[in-house]
């Protein structure tokens, strides 16, 4: 039992980069039907700035770089959009190929910028030491992204149902057309959603700067696996979304401590498919009239 | 030339230069750069059948290439290793026995079955889990992306079963032969290129039948097809698995070509690259996805090792206006030209026969509800 | 499509006829909303039944719950003295119904010959599919020779206008010989002409096939229908000939919105 708990934490933490990684892919993917292979790419893009940062801030800079992250990458997001993907929407395959295209180049570029050799970001000093719970250690980095994670799917609540423009974007996520016709610039909304998607993006990636150290491959590392988390979670769905990166983040925990590394992802890949065989219903939707 | 005849005279065109010419011209260390090509396209050649032809993009394909590509050399490894004996690698990772999984790989013939059969079954598990549950498009996609993620981290961790990051390596005999030497390379080639051009007429062939147009109406119209009485997830499930039996044949060819299989040639990344190779050389068409798995494998060796940034730059760049500009690729934009130059010797109006290279299959499938 | 047959002794009502399709207390319910409250319908062989009703009566619902593609929440759908409920919709067409959609699809990088070719072989086991297509069959034939589209049998189904695509997914029905055919609003988006060819089609349809026809064109069903089932907020307001439904004031109220107290002496 004990053994159990101990492994709560590490579920946890895991779940929250998940979480962190997947909320932005969740919406772009959700309203869009954007497959954003870049998105892992913006997440590297958030975290390199909290290293340029910390040539400023000193070890604070993790504090500091989560807004200027958030600016860089929802820029970087807000280009892509507006140059290549709106082009394609409701063409995931096609953006899938595409940002894949991009995803390629961004990594390349921040090799030739920062070269190929990993980096480490310090983390502020009150982050040193951690926690006991259940037994094993939580480092208090680990809990600065639980919260991180914990407040980030708050604040994408709160603007999705309590401002004006939140409501648009469910709007548009729900039902494009009606939305267009209702006198939304589903066009102006699409940008925006873009941007904190990919901001967010940028926000996990200073999160990760926190668990080791960072390098060009950074967002292929987690973008399977939020991708993953998008697929099981449903479209655009942020409960979804933060109950599968809780599955799963936990799944991958114990799966690991049973048997080992190699093979929890193995098992991972497997709880999705027969998860798919019990609620394939969330992920299509066929409508009679307009047959395909 | 009647249109009937030019696909024959083409093939045997091709045909010509890849069993006549190129032996003759190229050195032997070219010929087996070749040969690795040619495997490309045939792993290419499945995937043209599996998204051009039945709209499924796999992005997991380096999965069967690797089940394939790592039976041939467990063969291969117990085979240089001798009766009794443990390969190298178990040996140096402190394995005392040889395990289960390899027993059966003692038969060459088994080794061989396996290398098709197993891809193969591993794929129509896969199909029929998902697309019984009508789980397409980008969802298959992620999927099968989900896998090779899995695949190479699982392969990479079992060291003492499957060699671990450095894969298996170092074959001294294949089939009664020193692979290092001229000769082999040569019968290699050899074999990889008539496979190629077997696989090639069957595709097309199977194209052409009922089932091929089966295929495509499903990728067109999957829920139309169902009210007509056909289950899509069985059609579907059969591309899939004949794609990856081809991937899986291109894996156990590639071994004694190369003289290696290892995680990296199998993952997340290597299995998208086939995939652009087969975007570049136009999806729409077979002949297209095995020219783009030659194209781009040649492009990739030759540029990556004198600039590896540029290559990298021009790789995305490329990609990104492949499907930009031109999604049906290298052969998409050939016909249209063919079709525009038919057009103007002819002098009349537009031809009648509609461009089929559009990206018809793509737009009908909206993610959002 | 040759002899344009008076349209009522074509779909003579078989009133003796067994019935070929028994739905029975059918409910539908899409999240709070009843979209069929208990619906009883009979179909006997040989029919040619209209069904009719404004926007948002139930009647494509009826036509999926039928064809698989909706589940409901209760109530009985027998055909020919089997269930349809919890089957897949293609051991549904395999039983024998076939159905069109409203937005017609066909494949349109096909041929309109090799559209059909699918169509008529949907019994066959997949590894007979592995041949070849060679000449036309008969049943392709007849369709092509049916539907008007014989001249267009050898060119990509994407070349046919809307008119001809209906008749396209007529012709690939007819050549799967269903013992019911469903025909969701065949004629929407029609011109005049086309109207009248696909009317002649479906009398010429209906001598010997079973088919519901939904529609909302009420000069196509005053021309073509004989026996007409109406449904208003999803039950069956009456069921009649076209005279009687025509003559009958609860109708017209639900089509021309009549308040109630109006009409009531």
């Amino acid at each position: 039992m004990e053994a159990l708990l101990s492994q709560l934490p590490i579920g946890l933490s895991i779940a929250a980069v998940l979480m962190l990684v997947a909320l932005g892919l969740t919406f772009t993917f959700g309203q869009m039907g954007v497959i954003n292979m870049a998105h892992g790419e913006f997440m590297m893009a958030g975290a390199y700035t909290a290293y340029v940062l910390q040539d400023w801030t000193g070890r604070e800079a993790v504090l500091a770089a989560l807004p200027v992250a958030f600016a860089v990458a929802g820029a970087m997001g807000l280009v892509l959009e507006r140059a290549a993907v709106r082009r394609f929407y409701g063409r995931p395959l096609d953006t899938l190929l595409l940002t894949w295209g991009v995803s390629l180049v961004l990594q390349q570029l921040a090799r030739d910028i920062f070269g190929a050799p990993n980096v480490q970001v310090r983390a502020p000093g009150w982050l040193d030491g951690g926690v006991r719970m259940f037994g094993s250690q939580l480092p208090y980095t680990r809990l600065f992204i639980i919260v991180l994670a914990a407040v980030s799917a708050l604040a994408i609540w709160a603007y999705q149902n309590r401002t004006r423009q939140g409501r648009r974007m469910r709007s548009v996520m729900q039902n494009r057309q009606l939305a267009a016709c209702s006198g939304i610039d589903t066009g102006r909304v699409d940008q925006l959603t873009f941007f904190i998607g990919s901001g967010l993006a940028g926000v996990a990636g200073v999160a990760l700067t926190l668990i080791g150290p960072i390098g060009p491959n950074l967002g292929t590392y987690y973008i399977v696996d939020a991708f993953l988390v998008v697929v099981a979670g449903g479209l655009g769905r942020l409960r979804g979304a933060v109950i599968a990166a809780l599955a799963l983040g936990l799944l991958d925990s114990y799966a690991e401590f049973w048997t080992d590394a190699s093979l929890a992802k193995v098992i991972g890949f497997a709880a999705i498919v027969v998860f798919l065989q019990a609620r394939p219903q969330g992920l299509f939707v066929l409508r009679s009239r307009a047959l395909t | 030339m009647t249109a009937r005849m030019r696909g024959p005279a083409l093939f045997t065109a091709v045909a010509l230069l890849v069993l006549v010419v190129a032996p003759a011209v190229l050195d032997p260390f070219r010929l087996g750069l070749l040969a690795k090509y040619l495997c490309f396209a045939i792993a290419a050649l499945g995937i043209g059948l599996a998204w051009g032809q039945g709209g499924m993009l796999t992005l997991g394909q380096g999965v069967f290439f690797g089940l394939g590509g790592y039976s041939m050399a467990m063969y291969l490894k117990l085979h240089d290793a001798g009766p009794g004996n443990l390969p190298d690698f178990m040996v140096w990772s402190g394995v005392e026995r040889l395990p289960l999984l390899w027993k059966p790989f003692t038969s060459p013939v088994f080794a061989i079955a396996a290398a098709v059969v197993v891809p193969a079954a591993a794929a129509a598990l896969l199909g029929l889990l998902v697309f019984r549950q009508r789980v397409r498009g980008a969802y298959f996609a992620i999927l099968s992306q989900a896998l090779a993620a899995a695949f190479t981290i699982w392969l990479v961790g079992q060291q003492g079963l499957t060699g671990g990051t450095n894969g298996l390596t170092h074959f001294y005999d294949v089939f009664g032969r020193d692979p290092e030497t001229d000769g082999a390379k040569r019968i290699f080639y050899f074999v990889v290129a008539v496979v190629l051009g077997a696989l090639y007429l069957l595709a097309r062939q199977l194209m052409k039948s009922r089932f091929g147009r089966l295929l495509v109406a499903v990728r067109d119209g999957e829920d139309r097809v169902r009210f007509l009485g056909y289950n899509p997830a069985t059609v579907k499930t059969v591309a899939f698995a004949v794609s990856a039996a081809m991937a899986g044949i291109a894996g156990a060819l590639y071994v004694p070509v190369v003289g290696i299989i290892s995680p990296s040639l199998l993952g997340v990344v290597p299995s998208i690259e086939l995939v652009v190779a087969v975007a570049i050389g136009g999806r729409f068409s077979l002949a297209g996805a095995a020219l783009g798995g030659v194209l781009l494998n040649w492009a990739h060796t030759t540029f990556s090792e004198q600039y590896p940034s540029g290559w990298v730059y021009l790789q995305g760049l490329m990609f990104i206006l492949v499907i930009m500009v031109a999604p049906g690729g290298v052969a998409g934009a050939a016909r249209w030209a063919a079709e525009a130059i038919g057009r103007r010797r002819t002098g009349r109006g537009p031809s009648s026969v509609p461009e089929p290279a559009g990206p018809t299959h793509g737009q009908k499938e909206v993610a959002a509800p | 499509m040759t002899s344009p047959s008076p349209p009522a002794s074509a779909a003579a009502p078989a009133s003796e006829a067994p019935a070929l399709l028994e739905i029975r207390g059918l409910e539908v319910v899409f999240g709070g909303f009843r979209a069929l409250t208990g619906v009883d319908l009979t179909v006997r062989q040989g029919e040619l039944r209209f069904l009719i009703g404004p926007n948002g009566a139930g009647k494509t619902t009826l036509i999926d719950v039928i064809t698989g593609l909706t589940r409901p929440a209760s109530g009985s759908v027998g055909f020919a003295g089997t269930s349809l409920l919890g089957r897949r919709e293609h051991r549904i067409v395999r039983l024998g119904i076939g159905r069109t959609f409203q937005t017609s699809v066909v494949f349109e990088e096909l041929t309109v010959a090799e559209n059909i070719d699918l169509a008529a072989c949907f019994r066959r086991p997949l590894p007979a599919l592995l041949r070849q297509r060679r000449g036309t069959s008969e049943a392709v034939a007849t369709a092509l020779e049916r539907t008007g589209l014989a001249g267009f049998a050898d060119r990509p189904a994407g070349v046919l206008s809307h008119g001809q695509r209906q008749w396209l997914e007529i012709g690939m029905l007819i050549a799967q010989r269903p013992r019911l055919l469903l025909l969701d609003e065949p004629v929407a988006g029609m011109s005049r002409t086309e109207r009248d060819r696909t009317g002649e089609l479906l009398v010429e349809i209906a001598k010997d096939h079973t088919v519901i026809v939904v529609e909302h064109d009420m000069e196509f069903l005053r021309r073509y229908a004989s026996q007409v089932t109406v449904l208003h907020e999803g039950s069956v307001l009456m069921e009649g000939d076209v005279a009687a439904v025509q003559a009958d004031a609860r109708v017209q109220e639900v089509y021309l919105g009549r308040p109630r107290e109006e009409k009531t002496p």
